[in-house]
């Protein structure tokens, strides 16, 4: 599943399309607590997160994670925005909040992966 | 090649600079990606405990054909007893710095499983230095 699939299928709002919207996603990771994604998410999968500060596109960045979910409707901070454009980080959004996103994303992306076999 | 930045206590708009910069900086030396996020990880949670529990500080980062020595110092409160420090979930953050997502307790737990060597010296009421060394292999 790639991220520009994933947005199509999920009908997310794209505030910046990062380096690549055709990088595929390895899974997702849903927390708002920083050092729990430092210390957990891996590379390439998406983070579900209502956090909405810097901090999260540095550890976006950091990581290597294929994007960042804002939930329950918000728009990013201005300088949010500006430093995920910068830094290549794909945000988006979703009025749903974090456990129905999850569960979204996880049947799409379990879909995906019975399909390819 | 060495590398210093500065740090600002409580100055979280530009928390994680340092780290940034030196990934930056590792990715032009073509190192294993493993390697990478490990060191910026660590450098991370080391940057994010000056912002949140100290002072002002410094990054040392010196970087050799055979590893990656990252000195973090600062002037600050210290720490009084740093194995209880070093526990998951352990945090004397504040509730402001809590509601950003930081202060999980979990940040000395990462950069001692994100370092090849991670050693911690602390003075109470004067400071800390922070060491952090990753292999390049
Ligand atoms: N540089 C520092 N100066 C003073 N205290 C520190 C420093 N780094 C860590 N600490 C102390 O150790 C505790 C645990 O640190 P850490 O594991 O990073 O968790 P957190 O930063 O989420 O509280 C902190 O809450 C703080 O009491
Ligand atoms: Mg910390």
């Amino acid at each position: 599943m790639t991220l520009r699939n994933l947005i199509a299928e999920l009908d997310l709002r794209v505030f910046a399309e990062g380096r690549d919207l055709d990088r595929k996603i390895a899974g997702g990771y849903a927390s708002d607590l920083l050092s729990d994604v430092m210390g957990h998410a891996q590379q390439d999968t998406l983070w579900i997160t209502l956090q909405n500060h810097l901090n999260v596109v540095a550890v976006a960045s950091l990581k290597d994670l294929a994007g960042i979910i804002l939930v329950h409707g918000q728009d990013p901070a201005p300088e949010v925005l500006q430093k995920a454009v910068e830094e290549g980080i794909a945000l988006l959004g979703t009025p749903d909040p974090t456990f129905e996103t999850c569960a979204r994303i996880s049947l799409i992306l379990s879909r995906d992966e019975e399909d390819s076999r | 090649m060495e590398y210093s930045y500065t740090i600002s206590g409580g100055d979280f708009t530009h928390a994680g600079e340092a780290s940034s910069h030196l990934k930056r900086i590792l990715k032009s030396l073509n190192l294993d990606p493993v390697l990478i996020r490990r060191t910026v990880v660590a450098l991370y949670e080391a940057e994010v405990n000056v912002v949140a529990h100290a002072w002002n500080g410094k990054v040392m980062v010196d970087i050799s054909p055979d590893e990656i020595v990252i000195v973090v110092k600062d002037a600050g409160p210290g720490i009084e007893d740093i194995e209880r420090a070093m526990q998951k979930g352990y945090s004397t953050a504040s509730p402001t710095v809590r509601e950003m997502g930081f202060g999980a307790g979990m940040g000395l737990f990462n950069m001692k499983s994100n370092s090849d060597s991670l050693e911690i010296k602390s003075d109470p009421g004067v400071g800390t230095e922070v060491r952090i060394v990753n292999k390049i292999s």
